[in-house]
């Protein structure tokens, strides 16, 4: 078997592929057997495939998969995390909103019914301003009436005494004597008349 | 003899001694062949990408960390699907299992490598595996329950002296299946791939006519390596969902 030991396992080097199955058959070991059914090679081949197999589950179990698990575990646990925070901040964040829409809304009832006040108090007073000045005007054009009207009726009350004195002045001028009594008799039942 | 043109497909499959331990004289001798080395760099290879990649356990997996995820993701999926969650306690021999014939078969796709899966005594030794766990979990777990998997429901009495006869068949039959499909998967594809690159090293002695009638064969050659890979892949994944499966037997006997 020495020998085999150091023939290469170069499947192009076709030379020493005879050499090899001639020495593997000198030595009574590897036949001309097909070699995967040749059964002097099982016992190596499922011993060793017993070990390298057991090696690699007891490594895959112990190490490589929890640790993938554990990883893969961390990250879902992470974005749930992530998520439930965001959707926190998100409701949080509504909520403001919220908050904010409702003052606001109130801030513009509160504005509007202060302009309102504002606005009836300003034409309240307008309108107290504006009926005293129109009381005012009023009385003082019913005043000036009253006067004009006083000063009508006295200028008419000197109507008929203005007109005896022009009358008899004219009739003093025209008839050169004076018939004072005759004149304002006239000029009185003219007026009256 | 020594033709170099002469090209010999089976010579890939064959098992050299690397070393051995102990010899005629100690009584044993235990040989450490090329088989032996390559399911030792499988262990390896798959042990120290799948610790090494995740050994920074970034919250923001890099891409080599992303990959060993989505290894474990589509395998713990797949067991999650076929054996439901009690299954997912296999999931490490499921996960082992995928990886190791997937590795090994992607190994075998190299230049001059040893492909560990082309041997049908190791094919045979998982699917054995396989089913020795389904039959041990099943008869603990159900006790003779574990016996109604052969006696389909529903079905009427006089029906059932045909089924269960059929049933243990089919279940008898269940590791060779595993184990042959896998293992003729492996071997006729790597023949395949050595008939039709010899074709192209035969061919281009022939000089110039025979270069460019090696043109086809070549193309061949490139299309079946396309092609093995997604073998080596595939079956792999069929292994694994077969194993969830016949797992899915021993939790749930009952169909």
């Amino acid at each position: 078997m020495a020998s085999n030991t150091t023939t290469s396992n170069d499947t192009h080097a076709t030379e020493d592929t005879h050499a090899t199955t001639e020495a593997h058959g000198g030595n009574g070991g590897h036949s001309d057997v097909f070699p995967p059914f040749d059964p002097a090679s099982f016992g190596s081949q499922l011993l060793w495939l017993a070990l390298s197999f057991a090696a690699l589950y007891i490594l895959m179990s112990k190490i490589a998969l929890p640790r993938i698990g554990e990883i893969l575990e961390v990250r879902r646990d992470r974005i749930e995390g992530d998520l439930a925070e965001a959707e926190r901040l998100r409701q949080k964040t509504d909520q403001a909103i919220e908050a904010y829409e409702t003052d606001l809304a109130n801030a513009k009832q509160k504005a509007h019914t202060i302009a309102e006040e504002t606005r009836e108090a300003i034409r309240k007073d307008l309108d107290a301003k504006r009926a005293d000045v129109e009381t005012d005007l009023a009385k003082k054009m019913a005043t000036a009436e009253s006067r004009i009207q006083s000063t009508k009726t006295e200028a008419l009350g000197h109507v008929e005494e203005i007109a005896s004195d022009t009358a008899h002045a004219m009739v003093t001028n025209l008839l050169g004597r004076t018939a004072q009594k005759a004149t304002k008799d006239a000029v009185a039942k003219v007026v009256k008349g | 003899m020594a033709d170099p043109n002469k090209v010999d497909p089976i010579h890939q499959f064959a098992i050299t001694d690397i070393f051995s331990i102990g010899g005629e004289g100690a009584g044993f001798n235990i040989a450490f062949t090329n088989s032996s080395l390559f399911m030792v760099i499988t262990v390896l290879a798959i042990s120290s990408f799948l610790i090494l990649s995740t050994s920074g356990r970034g919250l923001v997996p890099g891409r080599l960390q992303l990959l060993s995820e989505m290894l474990y993701e589509f395998v713990a999926n797949m067991v999650r699907s076929s054996a439901g969650t009690e299954g997912m306690k296999f999931f490490p021999f499921v996960f082992s299992l995928f990886m190791f014939v997937l590795v090994a078969n992607l190994l075998g796709m190299v230049p001059y490598f040893f492909t560990v899966t082309s041997h049908i005594i190791v094919t045979f030794a998982l699917a054995m595996l396989v089913i020795t766990v389904v039959l041990v979990y099943g008869f603990m777990k159900n006790g003779l329950g574990f016996l109604k998997l052969f006696v389909p429901a529903g079905v009427p009495g006089y029906v059932l002296p045909i089924v269960i006869p059929i049933e243990i068949v089919s279940f008898l039959s269940r590791p060779i299946s595993l184990s042959v499909r896998l293992f003729a998967n492996m071997l006729a594809g790597h023949i395949t791939l050595k008939v039709f690159a010899g074709f192209i090293v035969t061919l281009s002695s022939f000089g110039f006519v025979g270069w460019l009638g090696a043109i086809l064969p070549f193309s061949m050659t490139v299309a079946l390596t396309a092609l093995e890979f997604l073998v080596s892949a595939l079956q792999a994944y069929v292994f694994a969902v077969l194993t969830s499966m016949y797992l899915n037997d021993a939790i749930h006997p009952s169909h």
